[in-house]
């Protein structure tokens, strides 16, 4: 995939900061607002394969490595399980919300325990695993060109 | 309500035309559409949430299958099975949607919750006591990241599952392995 | 009648994947499923006038007005349900979409019964 015309690649590089900031809003805000990690980390993969439609899977390549992608895939997967056993260390049950009464008061950002954590897991998680089966099916096609010629 | 029935006809018009168009890029344009169409009824049965995700996933969906189906020749491969396959198994999809009629009329109306009838259900209780335990105002993500983080968590399970069994199906590398330890293997 | 016209659309997505021979069409079919079944999940939980289960500022001032907002709010249990299947069928959708571009490299065609007959 070489990319495409110079005016798709301008808008896109634009449109894509927009996109990101969406989905961090989307996530961040998902406990007070409709919303959450699932549908802001679609929009975070879907930022990216924006660039990679218009720019072509090589520079994708260097500006997000498949190794850095499926680390943090795991690292996504890793925070949400130590958000699940953490609160048997201090003495709940799994899953328990330990956090509730800590900081913050309803309605605001910074509430509602680990609620807005499990958000940002899961978001990572999400997003980060989308992109990587997308990135592998274009580059499996592009394969398949190659061993043609 | 008259527009959310017109969206529910169109819905299944569209999903007609991808089932019997002959073209392959037009079937998956209509299911687009049909997606699309779900997600403004998400948005008529007052469930925001799920018409944000919907709607991006169908976008990353569709995405998937163009790339799929835009540059292979074969594209119009379609018609059915045998014909006494096809007249056998469309008796069989007849019979189950009359017996789903059946069972459907025995639901209570449509506009009232099925599962929030008596005050002390748990539906009610999540959307009584929801900001109070979990300090959540959406009661949908107190529901799915405190009340239910199990099911969460075997989504995670089940994403990161199908994901690895993608990309391991798609990987190309391990194929060219697999052949040069072959001469080795029968000695 | 809205029950009725959703699974009308699940019976639809089942008359593809059981009849045509196509592979993509069976995995539209599966597509055509999904999006019913979530559908009828979540009418099960719409109630009439209803508003989105999102707690205002103004339900937490008195008693009466929490009451007021639990008797009107829709449905949360089924909404919740159908977000976790939803990002998961785009995964069973990346995963059945791989088989068939690896089937079409191997066999050059996406016909099962083309398939089945190469193969024996």
């Amino acid at each position: 995939m070489k990319g495409m015309t110079i005016i798709v690649k301008t808008i896109s590089s634009w449109v894509k900061v927009l996109i990101f900031i969406f989905g961090i809003y989307i996530i961040l805000f998902g406990h007070l607002t409709p919303g959450g990690g699932f549908a802001g980390g679609v929009i975070l993969a879907s930022s990216y394969v924006l660039l990679m439609l218009a720019f072509g899977s090589d520079f994708v390549q260097k500006d997000l490595p498949l190794a850095l992608d499926s680390k943090l895939d795991c690292l996504g997967a890793f925070a949400f399980i130590m958000i699940a056993i953490l609160p048997c260390v201090f003495g709940g049950a799994f899953f328990a919300n330990f956090l509730v009464d800590r900081y913050g008061q309803p309605f605001e950002l910074l509430s509602a325990g680990t609620i807005p954590l499990s958000n940002i897991a899961i978001g990572l998680k999400v997003g980060a695993s989308l992109f990587l089966v997308i990135f592998s099916l274009a580059v499996c096609r592009k394969g398949a060109e190659l061993d043609d010629e | 309500m008259t527009i959310f029935y017109i969206l529910l006809i169109f819905i299944v018009i569209a999903s007609l035309i991808a089932v019997e168009t002959t073209d392959l890029l037009s079937a998956v344009i209509c299911v687009g559409a049909m997606g699309f169409g779900v997600s403004l009824l998400f948005l008529f049965l007052r469930a925001p949430d799920i018409a944000i995700t919907q709607i991006v996933v169908e976008i990353l969906g569709l995405i998937i299958l163009i790339r799929a189906t835009i540059s292979r020749d074969l594209t119009f491969i379609s018609g059915d099975k045998e014909f006494f396959a096809t007249i056998v198994s469309v008796a069989i999809v007849f019979v189950i949607f009359l017996a789903g009629l059946r069972v459907f009329e025995t639901l209570p109306e449509f506009g009232t919750p099925v599962f929030a009838e008596r005050p002390d259900t748990a539906s009610q209780t999540y959307i009584r006591e929801g900001l109070a335990k979990t300090g959540a105002a959406n009661v949908v993500a107190s529901v799915i990241l405190d009340y239910r983080a199990y099911d969460t968590l075997g989504e995670a399970t089940v994403l990161f599952t199908s994901i690895i069994g993608a990309t391991v199906i798609l990987r190309r590398s391990a194929k060219r392995t697999i052949d040069t330890l072959r001469p080795v293997s029968p000695s | 009648m809205p029950y009725a016209l959703s699974f009308l659309l699940f019976v639809i997505g089942l008359y593809c994947a059981v009849v045509k021979k196509n592979m993509v069409k069976i995995v539209l079919g599966i597509l055509i499923m999904e999006c019913a079944v979530n559908l009828f999940l979540v009418m099960l939980g719409y109630r009439h006038e209803g508003v989105a289960p999102i707690v205002d500022r103004t339900h937490l001032e008195s008693k009466a007005a929490l009451d007021g907002f639990v008797s009107i709010a829709v449905d949360p249990l089924p909404q919740a349900l159908v977000l976790t299947a939803i990002v998961i069928s785009l995964g069973s959708l990346a995963l059945m979409i791989s088989i068939c571009i690896r089937i079409y490299e191997k066999y050059g065609t996406f016909d099962i019964t083309q398939i089945r007959r190469l193969r024996g």
